[in-house]
């Protein structure tokens, strides 16, 4: 069934960093995908394409008591008339302003039953100024928040800073988000399966929860610290110093990743992970994990949004594989030393 | 009524596409489809038009004399039952998000915030709304709108310069109907409810219990009853009271395991017609909850919801459309 629904794309990216380039690239290039364009702002760009429609960003509280659970009006309304049109597109892009906060978007492709019979979202896809970047996380929270919302970062305008700045700029993502796929382009010229079908958000298809680390060109030690730094966390408490790369903290914004090697029960687990996106929703922008539960031949995965959570079983553990639990956290002020011990109390 | 069944008595049209709206110009049934087209005619002998070429049809809706469509092209087209069709509005290529009709020839339209309400001598006159609207409907008394948005809806007098009346709940609100009567003002919303409002005190009243929306609404002929869809069975709640329907359990007819997509009530006695998910459709008679079968697909078809879902001036016929763009027509055997 999910094949048959219509990946969504939400591209987002602070002012200038070039999300318009790189859409009237997926929009351009010889693919054979025909693509339902979202636009924020219409009429202002000049997108050469049969389907573009204008949003207007209209976010609205869910009656559920959840104040985080925000989602986009506007979006169920265009799926909803985009449905109309069923065969004649394959895709749909949403593109954002450059001030939007992911999440309602995201959050509208859970919480709304008929969007999720019609749609599936495939990946958040940042797109951030490479010269900019730095300055934007300083001073404007919308930027932070598509850093570590995202799925894919696409570093761009990489030819306007000296390897140094570019380093810098990728310490200070990695900074917010270790998960993210990064890539860093000039002209927004990434490869185009890079950032479309990554289908981020099925379950079947989280294989590995692993920090992409500072993957330095210009460093040989750096295997060593992917190794161990699978079970830590990675905000800049340990400072662990990749071949001189500077480690940056971000005061807010952060990651808590966590391993349990072996099982977690899930009548403790199921419970907790529950109370603590309850409780802690509007921090927690997104989580993801892998169980191991007991007496569970298949492994339990999870994926999250604010309070919102979408977990099953998937494949089976294979022989041989270490039955391993693993879990991560990307949020605001995430109350990590609650986290930690909550997890830790959930071993079998 | 007998009970038997009245599958015999259904003539089907290949409608080709998502049926948005279908209903009876004068005698002649016409269904409106999300590839733009309409088809006017009976059963065997219908004719295609095409008031949206290349657009997908949003809304329709007809009132016996005109069938009028609203597309993703921005035009809001009417269509009569001799297929001659006249253009009403051009949004330049906004989308027209929801469409009503009053017998008069008057048009009410909105796309994105702005509705418009154009009437019978075809002067327009246009509203911002607080938020996007997802539904409109004429008030039965008066040149009125009810208007559903964002936070609640608006009851507007186009004619009058004073600012709409609000009636107020936090939400998002899609359709919006009136009750005959004039007295309640009914929306369905997001989180599966519907939610009320006595008008002349604003009291509230919530109708809870659906596992879907309700995007289907339709009051009795005596006014006194609310069918709805979004659970499996239609949902009448009773409004006859002064209090509407607070404090009291609704009807549920029709139960089958599968959600009941549409559904009409008969113009003249209390029997509702039902439109399953599945493509069944069903005859209830309210008084004692006897069933008649009017389609029934076999399950191996998995034939598309029941969209459309309208009885003629004289509850005699009854016109369906749906989802994969069967359509057809009941007519209900002499007694």
């Amino acid at each position: 069934m999910s094949d048959q629904k219509i990946p969504v794309t939400v591209l987002t990216g602070y002012l200038g960093a070039g999300k318009t380039t790189l859409l009237n690239r997926i929009l351009t290039e010889p693919h054979g995908k025909r693509y339902a364009v979202i636009v924020n702002e219409f009429g202002e760009i000049g997108i050469d394409n049969d389907l573009v429609v204008g949003a207007d960003e209209e976010i609205f509280e869910m009656n559920n008591g959840c104040i985080c659970c925000t989602v986009r009006g506007d979006l169920i309304r265009i799926l909803e008339g985009l449905m109309k049109r069923k065969g004649k597109f394959d895709a749909i892009i949403v593109e954002t302003t450059g001030l939007a906060d992911p999440a309602p978007v995201a959050q509208t492709f859970f919480v709304d039953a008929d969007v999720q019979t019609a749609a599936r979202l495939d990946a958040v896809v940042t797109v951030a100024d490479a010269k900019w970047l730095a300055d934007r996380l300083k001073d404007a929270p919308e930027a932070k928040n598509q850093i570590a919302f995202a799925d894919v970062i696409v570093i761009n305008k990489t030819d306007l800073v000296t390897p140094q700045e570019l380093r810098e700029v990728k310490a200070r993502i990695r900074a917010i988000n270790p998960y993210a796929k990064l890539h860093e382009t000039v002209k927004a010229n990434v490869p185009l399966d890079a950032v479309l079908g990554r289908n981020a958000f099925d379950l079947d298809r989280i294989l590995e929860i692993e920090p992409e680390f500072l993957h330095a060109d210009d460093h040989d030690h750096d295997h060593d610290h992917d190794h161990h730094h699978g079970h830590d966390h990675h905000h800049g408490h340990d400072h662990h110093h990749h071949g001189g790369l500077k480690h940056f903290h971000d005061e807010h914004m952060q990651s808590v990743a966590m391993e349990i090697p072996g099982d977690v029960n899930p009548e403790k687990f199921l419970p907790w992970i529950n109370d603590l996106t309850q409780a802690h929703g509007p921090a927690i922008l997104r989580s993801k994990g892998i169980l191991a539960f007991t007496n569970e031949p298949k492994r339990f995965v999870f994926q999250g949004v604010h309070m919102i959570l979408d977990g099953d079983v998937q494949r089976e553990w294979k022989p041989g594989e270490k039955r391993t639990s693993k879990i991560v956290f990307i949020g605001r002020d995430l109350p990590e030393k609650e986290i930690r011990e909550g997890f830790l109390a959930c071993k079998a | 009524m007998t009970d038997s069944s009245l599958t015999a008595h259904v003539a089907p049209i290949d409608a080709g596409a998502h049926v948005v709206a279908a209903g009876f110009l004068g005698p002649t049934p016409a269904l409106a489809m999300a590839d733009g087209a309409t088809l006017i005619g009976e059963p065997g002998a219908t004719r295609r038009g095409l008031p949206h070429p290349g657009a997908a049809m949003l809304v329709a809706a007809c009132d016996g004399a005109r069938l009028v469509t609203g597309a993703d092209d921005g035009r809001i087209v009417s269509t009569d039952a001799a297929g001659a069709v006249t253009e009403i509005a051009d949004e330049s290529g906004r989308w027209i998000d929801a469409l009503a009709l009053r017998e008069d020839g008057a048009v009410a339209w909105s796309a994105a915030r702005t509705v418009r309400a154009r009437d019978a001598k075809g002067e327009v006159k246009s509203w911002a709304a607080p938020s996007s609207v997802r539904g409109l409907s004429f008030m039965p008394k008066g040149y009125r709108l009810a208007v559903a948005h964002y936070g609640g809806a608006s009851l507007w007098f186009p004619n009058a310069a004073a600012s709409p009346e609000r009636l107020e709940w936090k939400g998002s609100h899609l359709d919006v109907t009136v009750s005959p009567d004039g007295r309640f003002c009914v929306t369905s919303m997001q989180e599966n409810a519907l939610h009320g409002w006595r008008i002349v005190d604003k009291a509230n009243m919530r109708m809870t219990g659906y596992p879907a929306k309700t995007r289907s609404l339709s009051w009795s002929y005596d006014g006194n009853w609310l069918a709805t869809s979004g659970a499996e069975a239609c949902i009448v709640w009773p409004f006859k009271d002064k209090d509407g329907p607070m404090g009291k359990a609704p009807r549920e007819c029709g139960v089958r395991p599968a959600r009941v997509s549409a559904c009409a009530f008969h113009p003249a006695a209390l029997i509702v017609a039902i439109g399953y998910e599945d493509g069944w459709i069903m005859l209830v008679r309210l008084t004692d909850a006897s069933e008649i079968p009017v389609r029934s697909t076999p399950v191996e078809a998995r034939a598309g919801a029941i969209t459309a879902l309208v009885w003629d001036r004289a509850g005699k016929r009854l016109v369906f459309g749906a989802a994969d763009g069967a359509a057809g027509v009941l007519t209900l055997p002499a007694a």
